[in-house]
């Protein structure tokens, strides 16, 4: 059964419909996501070269793509839901754009995830929203361990924390943040949990042992 | 004697971890002028548990549970929240019986929720009285969780596609019931409060948070809608077939603790009246949708979120194809919720910490993850 819903290979996976998307035409899905598919043997393949997401065309695309140019480098839709991936540079301005001249005045999220496969290994995620037209929007973009990307927190207050969060987790550092300090985990803990190369048993041993006084958390 | 008898000068106060009205374990650096606030600095993290590391660790299913560990008095919104995430990336959705008995229970929660922040609320404040009222009620609604599935607070009580159990007999019975009897207990509980003078004194114009500031921080739930915002994702984006149900989004102008008050206790009010529709007509037919026994979604990645009872509750999740979660990125309202605490507190008093602790409805479970 779980198989009716991913029934080939990585070539032309047929997408879930989303609301009011056409059948996936092999070229759309292309022109959206130029890298081409890895065969199956290797490592999973990249997701975006994988995810069944067809080119998003709409009034908005077409704005980004005019204001910011090779900023953008493509508007998909995926179930329905429309994101923008941007180059790293391009983030922050979009964000702002969005903000000022969209309505899009609602961060809804900051987060980060983590292909440590990839050479730009992490996505950074913002997902947007518009109270006036409601509507959602994520914008990605791809970064390398230890690329600084702006904050966002000259356009919205939420993403103090919320970069905090990321930093915390992942290890991004973001240029400009007034106060980048560990928030969930404590201050002077090693170690970046939410990356794919740190184990689920893993912990900062030494942490443990100085602050708490006994030899493992588990 | 000197002209200034006593020289009024900075203090840096620690509110909790371990403070009663924190909810939890909450730390506040208070930076204090005398009783004026100048400053705060959350320190939060205590009941950290890396739920998002362990979705990578598990199966889609075996993850399910783990959600309720959040908002832990309110499970069963984060349930729902999860469920639907998932089953967008199936592209799949619960048959038209599970959408109904989840509307039904969700809202229940909602109830149980608003009335755990009702009794705690009142009770920083001073007012011993509603908390044992509010309890009493709240037992009720969990009552109705227990006959269903057997837990009262970590609820499990829907599976990814549909529900974990077909509804015990009385079921419908003990939610009419409920329906019945619970609108006049609100009533008693606004007897005691809405117009008492102290309440009032206490709360109004205390902690104010304007609409466009709210949407600056990213302030979501009861809080946004006492500042003017008419804006709920039952109505804004329905899920789980809230489209068909009539109820109202209650909204205040003020954005002031008071307001927000106000705007839970109505909130509780629509509630029942989602419940009555719904529980006049749960469809017959199967709980439970096209899923197979192995959760398995195809590559892509999807955001859903739903109107918990504390705000926007969203679910990033990340599949690469396996049965496993690539990533799971919950977008707990509470933690961002509480990131305005400081622009709350700013210039205010010591005593209004408590109150605006109190209206933010945090749970420490969701804020630290």
């Amino acid at each position: 059964m779980a198989d009716e819903q991913n029934p080939g290979g990585s070539e032309a996976p047929s997408p879930p419909t989303g609301e009011g998307q056409k059948p996936p035409a092999n070229a759309a899905g292309d022109a959206a996501k130029p890298a081409s598919p890895k065969p199956e043997a290797n490592a999973p393949p990249k997701p975006p070269a994988t995810m069944a997401a067809v080119a998003w065309d709409s009034e908005l695309a077409r704005e980004l793509k005019e204001r910011f140019g090779d900023g953008i480098l493509a508007t998909s839709t995926y179930l329905g839901q429309n994101f923008v991936a941007t180059r790293p540079d391009s983030a922050i301005p979009v964000l702002e754009y969005l903000k000022l001249e969209a309505d899009f005045d609602y961060l809804v999220d900051i987060t980060a995830v983590d292909w440590p496969k990839r050479a730009e290994r992490f996505d950074l995620v913002y997902i947007v929203y518009s109270f006036p037209h409601n509507e959602r929007l994520r914008i990605k973009i791809q970064i390398a361990d230890g690329f600084e990307p702006r904050t966002a927190i000259s356009v919205h207050l939420t993403a103090n924390w919320l970069e905090r969060e990321v930093f915390d987790m992942f290890g991004i550092r973001f240029a400009g943040h007034p106060d980048l300090r560990r928030i969930l985990l404590p201050e002077d803990w090693q170690g970046y949990p939410l990356r794919k190369d740190y184990g689920i048993l893993q912990q900062d041993a030494r942490w443990v042992q100085e602050n708490l006084g006994i030899e493992s958390g588990q | 004697m000197p002209d200034t008898f006593l020289d009024s000068t900075e203090l840096v106060l620690n509110m909790g971890p371990q403070h009663p009205s924190t909810h939890g374990v909450l730390r506040v650096i208070l930076k204090l002028d005398g009783e004026k606030v100048l400053g705060t600095d959350c320190v939060i993290g205590y009941l950290h548990r890396g739920v998002e590391k362990i979705a990578e660790n598990r199966t889609y299913a075996q993850f399910n549970p783990y959600v309720d560990r959040m908002d832990y008095v309110a499970a069963v919104s984060n349930g729902l929240g999860y469920c639907l995430a998932v089953e967008k990336l199936l592209n799949v959705e619960a048959p038209p019986r599970a959408k109904a008995v989840r509307v039904i229970l969700t809202e229940l929660n909602r109830i149980a929720s608003h009335l755990l922040w009702l009794g705690t609320h009142a009770l920083d404040i001073g007012a011993i009285t509603p908390v044992f009222y509010c309890f009493r009620e709240r037992e009720e609604a969990l009552k109705i969780f227990e006959q269903y599935c057997g837990a009262r607070l970590t609820t499990h009580a829907f599976r990814i596609g549909g529900l974990q159990y077909e509804t015990y007999d009385g079921f419908e019975r003990d939610v009419k019931e409920f329906c019945k009897m619970f609108p006049a207990k609100v009533d008693e509980y606004e007897e005691l409060l809405t117009n008492n003078r102290i309440w009032a004194g206490r709360l109004k114009g205390v902690g104010i948070l304007t609409g466009d500031e709210c949407k600056e921080y990213g302030v979501t739930g009861p809080l946004l809608r006492a500042a003017g915002v008419k804006w709920d994702l039952r109505k804004a984006q329905p899920y789980s077939g809230y489209e068909q149900y009539d109820f109202e989004i209650p909204t205040r102008e003020n954005g002031d603790t008071y307001d927000r008050y106000i705007v839970r206790m109505q909130e509780m009010r629509q509630s029942v009246r989602i419940m009555e529709q719904a529980v006049e007509a749960i469809p017959e037919g199967p709980i439970l949708g096209k899923v197979g026994k192995v959760i398995k979604p195809p590559v892509g990645e999807a955001y859903v979120s739903i109107e918990a009872p504390k705000g926007e509750l969203g679910y990033y999740v990340v599949s690469d194809g396996s049965t496993q979660p690539y990533r799971v990125r919950v977008r707990p309202p509470s933690y961002i919720n509480l990131q305005a605490l400081d622009k709350m507190v700013r210039g205010a008093l010591v005593a209004d910490v408590v109150a605006v602790i109190g209206t933010l409805d945090i749970v420490l479970g969701e804020v630290d993850r």
